[in-house]
């Protein structure tokens, strides 16, 4: 991405929604005391969520939260894409297909058919996809939910023209910025930290609990030797599987790892580090 | 006239989710349907639970709802460990009700001043409405921050608490950080009683629909949050029953308009009302005195069967929520030592409800042989208020008819605004029922 300085008239900022549970969007109205101060430069001119006047694009900035899950919304993230300069995809759902990816393994008949009575009215695709599978995309903000600073960082590079600066090192990282001790060496929690795209602030190994993973993999995670680790130390393959395969479960390094850990492949034999 | 008159909103706006509404009326006037059409996304949040520990359950069922992840958390908690018999500490308790306390402070604030108070005062948003009275909106901002932080203090984060456990709290928030919110929340309680105040001033559209009020009544206090044994759900003609009887007098129906089920009332199928109106006008008796006594004096002839004046009853449940949190703050002096119950595995099931910031939520859950979640059933506030929602459109649609087409489509949303409708969390679903049923489930208790 190659942002350019903004024109003189105020960048339009627009914000859509698809199959998400309206979180990220919060984390947007929650800026918002710090988007005031940007509010004079920027004009946001679509969010249903927030406000009655919706204008039609071209935008200079679409902010795109939740995942692509019906026909509908497949050919409205197309129109979204030519209406937009950048496209940003925001959060798990957006960036890797959410939680609800988790039916991508299944199949949607089973879950429609045993669940709504009538499922010829429901309109919905057997999978549920990021963003970035049917349209480019120019930026990803990761987290469930993204980390409100980040959106506020995101938002003012794009109108310097500058790219943003978001984290790519892992959860470890911050576990050690902040002091906590790692759960997984004093005890001996499965936790996925050393995998995780940092940005939380290592919020779950300082309330004693493992990271599951909800700003999905850091940059060249290796799961093969963490979840082998973590196996010969005793955790079953099962609970692992469940660990990698929540809430960015298709992210392709963590749905890999779930596939293999579903498969029953042995462990690697050798190495002790995660 | 001709040909019936149409009227739709393709997308509501200020609401959270994806809505529509569709109307039409006949020559003679009659209203031929209002549709409160959601077109959500279904996510098979029910499904996606079956297989996994019970230890991940509230981490999955917050994702259903980004503005009440703790309402669906704490319901969650509580019907497992009613599964699992566990008895969680007074304290746990209590902490548990402050954490809900800072969920229904930001929940409505966020309504109440960036969603709602528009429609009363002119202004097509929040964000207009703040340029042209800042101060009024500042205020929310500061009230919606200070629900938030609660949450934070005591969830790790404010949208999808990390912090919620089975049994307890993964870890006990230090004493200081909840005393340091008690200067916070003097001054919220103080703006929420302004700002009642203030939208007891507004000019409220006359509307006069009495409706069936469902809420949850507990001993222990208007906010409740969890399995206290005590709560059971009561309604307006009479209604009286336990928590776990739920699913025989409530029946879930689906709708070809919607990817939501609807919930009506057995046994002559009534819609129902849930959430703040329903709560004020049920158990009122429970609030914290100073709430109380402006509930009193706010100007609503109780019950309030307006739904325009639930800006007011939000505000007062705002007000009602600082209060009870200031109680709850000023008694935590010291950081619990064991602030979890490990739970013990078994197969098993249990339910629980608590009142969420939109009204009652309901969850059940099996545990199977393997420890392993092996069924579930969420039906969320929103969801039982729809049927309510399109009884309303139809009384309302006629007294519009003579302002005009865009006087109507303005009102009905207005109308729908007045709900505070989740959508996200309505179109959650998905439940297990028999094959080759007709689109009318059902009831639970004919089930094999």
């Amino acid at each position: 991405m190659h942002p350019q300085p903004p024109a003189r008239r105020r960048p339009t900022l627009a914000v859509f929604k698809f199959a998400s549970c309206d979180g990220c969007q919060l984390q947007l109205l929650d800026a918002q005391g710090k988007l005031l101060a940007l509010a004079g430069e920027v004009d946001i001119v679509h969010f249903l969520e927030a406000r009655s006047r919706v204008l039609p694009g071209p935008y200079d900035v679409g902010l795109v939260e939740g995942s692509i899950s019906t026909p509908a919304d497949l050919e409205r993230i197309r129109e979204i894409r030519r209406e937009c300069r950048y496209l940003v995809t925001l959060g798990a759902c957006a960036t890797a297909g959410g939680i609800q990816a988790l039916r991508n393994w299944g199949h949607i008949d089973q879950f429609l058919g045993a669940v709504y009575a009538a499922p010829e009215y429901i309109d919905t695709l057997a999978t549920s996809t990021p963003v970035a599978d049917h349209v480019p995309v120019d930026f990803e903000l990761r987290g469930c939910p993204i980390d409100t600073g980040q959106l506020v960082e995101l938002i003012t590079a794009l109108l310097v023209g500058r790219r943003p600066r978001v984290p790519t090192a892992s959860v470890c990282v911050e576990c050690k910025e902040r002091g906590t001790v790692c759960v997984a060496v004093a005890r001996g929690v499965a936790c996925l930290g050393p995998v995780t795209q940092a940005g939380c602030g290592a919020i779950c190994p300082a309330h004693d609990r493992e990271c599951f993973g909800c700003y999905g993999p850091a940059e060249q995670p290796n799961l093969v030797s963490l979840t082998g680790f973590y196996e010969r130390r005793g955790h079953p393959r099962e609970q692992l599987r469940r660990l990698v395969a929540s809430h960015n479960a298709w992210a392709p390094p963590f749905r890999a790892a779930a596939e293999r850990l579903a498969d029953g492949l042995a462990p690697p034999a050798s190495g002790d580090r995660p | 006239m001709s040909e019936p008159l149409k009227f739709s909103v393709k997308s509501l706006t200020r609401v959270e989710g994806e809505g529509a509404l569709r109307i039409r009326v006949a020559e003679n006037g009659t209203v031929e349907f209002a549709d409160f059409n959601i077109y959500e996304p279904p996510r098979f949040f029910e499904r996606l639970l079956c297989g996994r520990e019970v230890r991940e359950v509230p981490d999955i069922v917050a994702r259903i709802c980004g503005i009440c992840p703790v309402a669906y958390q704490l319901t969650a908690c509580g019907a497992l460990e009613n599964a699992l018999g566990i008895a969680v500490t007074p304290e746990v308790q209590a902490l548990r009700r402050l954490l809900y306390c800072g969920e229904w402070i930001q929940s409505h604030a966020l309504h109440i001043f960036l969603l709602h108070a528009a429609d009363y005062l002119g202004y097509e948003s929040g964000f207009t409405l703040a340029a042209a009275r800042p101060e009024f909106v500042e205020r929310g901002l500061r009230l919606k921050a200070v629900g938030s932080r609660i949450i934070e203090v005591l969830g790790g984060r404010a949208v999808h608490p990390i912090n919620v456990a089975v049994g307890g709290f993964h870890r006990a928030p230090a004493a200081a950080a909840v005393r340091e919110l008690l200067p916070d929340l003097a001054w919220g309680l103080a703006a929420a009683l302004e700002t009642v105040a203030e939208a007891a001033a507004f000019t409220i559209p006359a509307f006069d629909l009495p409706c069936e009020c469902v809420a949850l009544d507990s001993p222990h206090g208007y906010v409740n949050a969890g399995p206290d044994g005590e709560a059971r759900i009561v309604g307006s003609s009479g209604l009286d029953i336990p928590i776990p009887d739920y699913e025989r007098r409530f029946r879930e129906r689906q709708v070809p308009h919607s990817t939501a089920l609807h919930s009506l009332l057995e046994p002559d199928g009534r819609p129902y009302l849930v959430g703040p109106v329903a709560r004020m006008n049920l158990t009122r008796q429970r609030l914290p005195d100073q709430t109380r006594r402006a509930a009193d004096s706010c100007g609503i002839d109780w019950p309030c069967t307006n739904s325009f004046q639930s800006i007011i009853v939000r505000g007062l449940e705002v007000a009602a929520a600082f209060e009870e949190a200031i109680g709850i703050a000023h008694d935590y002096r010291a950081d619990l030592a064991a602030c979890r119950i490990e739970p013990t595995l078994r197969p098993a099931t249990g339910c629980n409800a608590t009142e969420a910031p939109r009204g009652l939520l309901y969850q059940k859950y099996e545990i199977g042989p393997d420890g392993l979640i092996a069924a579930a059933t969420i039906i969320p506030p929103t969801s039982q208020n729809q049927a309510r929602i399109e009884a309303d459109l139809r009384a309302l649609v006629p007294r519009l008819l003579p302002l005009g087409a865009a006087a109507v489509t303005q009102r009905c949303e207005q109308l729908i605004r007045n709900y505070d409708p989740c959508i996200s969390c309505a179109t959650h679903a998905i439940r297990v029922v028999l094959e080759g049923v007709t689109p009318t489930r059902p009831a639970p208790s004919s089930r094999p």
